[in-house]
This record gives C-alpha cells, structure tokens and sequence, in this order.
C-alpha cells in the first residue's frame, strides 16, 4: 500500500488528475468562448485568454465580506475543486485504462452533486442578500434535475443488464436505441444545468443578479471556482461519453465524442434564452421526467424480451 | 513589469457605473460591448459585481447623491485596479461644470479615499465606442 502512494499522488496531481485536467479544462472554456464568438459573428478572444484570466485573478487582492461566514467561505471552492479533481480522475482512469470497481457510477453521482452543494453553501456563507437569491436558485436547481438525471442513470443501469460498473457500461453504445436516445437527451441537459450554461443559469443570472452565488468572491477563491468549472466542463462531458456513446475504446473516437457533446452544449447555449426558475423546475420534473419513465419502460421491456433497439 | 500588472492588462474585466450622467455616455459603453466591436478579442468583459471588475468604468461628473455609492464600489474592487473616466462630466463636470448637486469630478472623490489609484480619462460628448477603445488601449499601454 505505502509504495503506492507515489503513483497515487501522480494519478491525482499529474496525469489524469490536475495539470491534465486543468489544461484540457482552460482549453474547453476557451472552446466555448470562441464558439460563442463565431455563432454572434465575431473573432473571439485568443487561446491563451482563460489561462491570462486565472493568472490574473491569482494576482489580486482576495476581499472578504463583512459579516461572513470565513470558515465556510473559504472551504467551499476548496470542496468543490476536491470532488471535481477526483471525479476527473476517476473518469480518466475508467477511460484509459479501464479500472473497475463496483458501484463506480454511483460514486460519480455522488461527486457530481457535491460542486453544487459546495456553491449553495459558499454563497450562503457571503452574507449579501443577492447571494441569498442565487442560493435558493440554485438550491430548486438542483432539486429539479439531480431526478431527471438519476432515472437516466437506471436507464443505462436496465439496458446494460443491471452492470453498476462504469467500464463495463462503456463497452456498449447504449445511445443507438430508443431508451437510450430519450436517456442521453435529458441526461445532456441536466449537465447543462450542472455546469450553469445559458438556458439554466438560473442562479448566476448575470443581468439581474449581478453574478448571483458567486458575487462576493473574489481574487484567489474566485479562481478556485472558475478552475473547478473548467475542470466540470472536462468531467461531465466525459461522464456522459463513458455512460452512454461507449467510452475511449479508440481514442480518437473518444476524443470525437467529447468535442461533440461539448460543442452539442455549446450551441444550446448560444441559442436558448435563460428560463424563469419555475420553467425549468417544471420542464425537467414534468417533460423529462415522463420521457423517462417511458424510456425506463421502454428499456425494461427490451430487456425483457430481449429487443435491443426498445 | 509586474507579471500581476501584465495579466491585468491582458484581462481588463469592467463594471460599470453612472454617477449623474445625462446617459448618452451610458448608451456608447453598450454599444462598445456589442459583438460589432467584440471587445472580448482584448479579452475585456463585462461583469455584474465590482469584486470580480478589474477597470472601472464611471461615467457622469459624480452628484452628491452618487459620490458615497461611487467610494463604496470602488471599495469593493480588489486591488490591482484601474478607474476609467469616460466622457467630459467624468473627466470634469462637463456641460454640469457649476451646477450645485455636483460634487466631482471623478478623479477627486476616488482620490480622496486612495491617493494612489490608476485613473485614466477618456473625453468626449459623447465618446465614440472606437475613442473608448482607443484610450483604454493607451491607458492600458501607459501602465
Ligand atoms: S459627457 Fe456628454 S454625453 Fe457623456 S454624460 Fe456628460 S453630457 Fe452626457
């Protein structure tokens, strides 16, 4: 176990994990500027802008709110950079090199969900009242989609045989039937949700709530969240991939796969207004949710009898 | 150099604030962030909280009722930070030069809660998107 820990500590820091992670993640949100860039017919900013951004947030002054909850204010991005670091790894290893141990997808649910409980509870910590707002956004957020994407997650888990194992379920390519299509939909707007993009950035809603949970961050902490978001926008697309387009098994289909659902995410962004809280808990309870207790139907009853495009 | 000096340059993220100006001043800073002069090139962005903002950006020469607000956001901004002046009543009053609810101009009441801040002026009645650019530019080059 001791000698291990060297490469443990790689595997977290290094390759899979931070750098890695980092880099792919400061290049995706570069992707996403420069896609939205060329939809509203401009240049864009250059490569290197998201990197100038968080160097230079590193550079300024960190100010703390009056009033705050230090503690909390202070940990919050550190536990939300925590659990995304080690969901990326995770799914990195699961995708190179095929690691498996049980239950993994539920371990990924799990990490999943702790970044948005990690900013309700930074921004309550913050003690300003627009904070407030965007906490309970975010709050009726979460309620409304971690539902949606749970029942997708059983889709797989039904059409995979009741596998609760990540790197067997990437072996099939469970999008190319009708449950799984219906699965993979919702489960690409609930990352949507997760990762704030346009019609669901309820809570940051930058034109009325100034910013919303993240306002009163600023400096440092503030480029510990915009790094835990750029490594988000690496692992749950990824997570998507591994769950339902049938992984990294070549790796430059799996590279395909990823640039596709990011640039999937990219347009439904630039293209859709944001929503009113109301809207949305309504469209992924009442629209998502009945589309997939159909494809939940749908794919126990093409199990059962054994037809694989149900 | 500092590097934090050179990051800064490269990544002017603004707030914007009106402290009396008739609004014309205001409708020029939009249409500066519109895609037409995609300022995001420069890697300049507007954001909804002055703890995020790295430029100020202050139009109108600073009534009685604006001058705490306008210390009090320029409080909050953390430090590395630049103050622009944008059109003729930030830069001096302007055509409101000897009206009595004006207490600015701008650089007065910044400075006299920090005497060492960068603040820069862009004249004009109004400044054109394409004069904003071109002194934010200087200014930025000057530091
Ligand atoms: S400089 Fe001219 S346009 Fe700008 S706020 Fe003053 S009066 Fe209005």
């Amino acid at each position: 176990m001791m000698e291990r820990i060297p490469q443990y500590l790689f595997w977290i820091l290094i390759f899979p994990g931070f750098v890695f992670t980092v880099l792919i993640g400061l290049v995706a949100s570069w992707v996403v500027r420069k896609v939205s860039a060329l939809v509203q017919w401009r240049v864009g900013p250059r490569l290197y802008q998201p990197f100038v951004d968080i160097l230079k947030l590193l550079g300024k002054e960190t100010l703390v709110p009056r009033g705050s909850q230090k503690a909390l204010f202070f940990a919050a991005p550190l536990i939300a950079m925590t659990a995304v670091l080690l969901l990326s790894t995770m799914l990195w290893r699961i995708a190179f090199d095929r690691i498996d141990f049980i239950g993994d997808i539920i371990v990924a649910i799990y990490l999943m969900v702790l970044p948005s409980l990690a900013l309700i509870l930074g921004s309550s910590a913050s003690a300003s009242p627009h904070a407030a707002v965007g906490t309970s956004r975010e709050m009726k957020l979460v309620l409304a989609y971690e539902l949606p994407l749970a029942l997708a997650l059983v889709v797989i888990v039904i059409k995979n045989g009741g596998q609760l194992n990540l790197a067997q379920i990437a072996q099939n390519n469970v999008v190319f039937s009708i449950s799984g299509l219906l699965a993979f939909l919702v489960a690409l707007l609930c990352v949507q949700a997760k990762l704030g993009f346009v019609p669901f950035d309820i809570a940051e809603a930058e034109t009325e709530l100034a910013g919303g949970v993240l306002i009163e961050y600023s400096g440092a902490l503030l480029a510990i969240w915009k790094l835990a978001q750029a490594m988000m926008l690496v692992a749950l697309p990824l997570f998507l991939v591994l769950a339902f387009l049938g992984g990294f098994t070549v790796l430059w289909a799996g590279i395909a796969k990823y640039v596709l659902i990011l640039v999937l995410l990219i347009l439904i962004k630039n293209t859709n207004p944001r929503m009113r809280i109301d809207q949305a808990m309504k469209f992924f309870w009442v629209y998502c949710g009945f589309a997939l207790i159909l494809a939940v139907v749908l794919a126990g009853l093409g199990n059962y009898y054994g037809i694989g495009w149900l | 150099m500092s590097w934090k000096i050179w990051a800064l340059k490269k990544s002017p993220w603004v707030f914007h604030v009106n402290t009396g100006a008739c609004n014309n001043c205001d409708i020029e800073i939009v249409a500066l962030l519109t895609p037409k002069f995609d300022v995001e090139r420069f890697g300049i962005k507007l954001v909804g909280s002055p703890r995020h903002a790295d430029a100020l950006l202050v139009t109108g020469g600073v009534t009685a009722q604006a001058a705490p607000r306008l210390r009090e956001v320029y409080r909050q901004m953390p430090k590395p930070c630049v103050v622009f002046c944008i059109g003729a009543c930030a830069c001096d009053k302007g055509i409101f030069a000897n009206s009595y609810h004006m207490v600015g101009p701008v650089d007065k009441i910044i400075r006299e809660i920090d005497p060492n801040a960068i603040i820069a002026y862009v004249p004009g009645c109004p400044p054109k998107p394409e004069a904003i650019i071109s002194g934010v530019v200087k200014a930025l080059s000057a530091l």
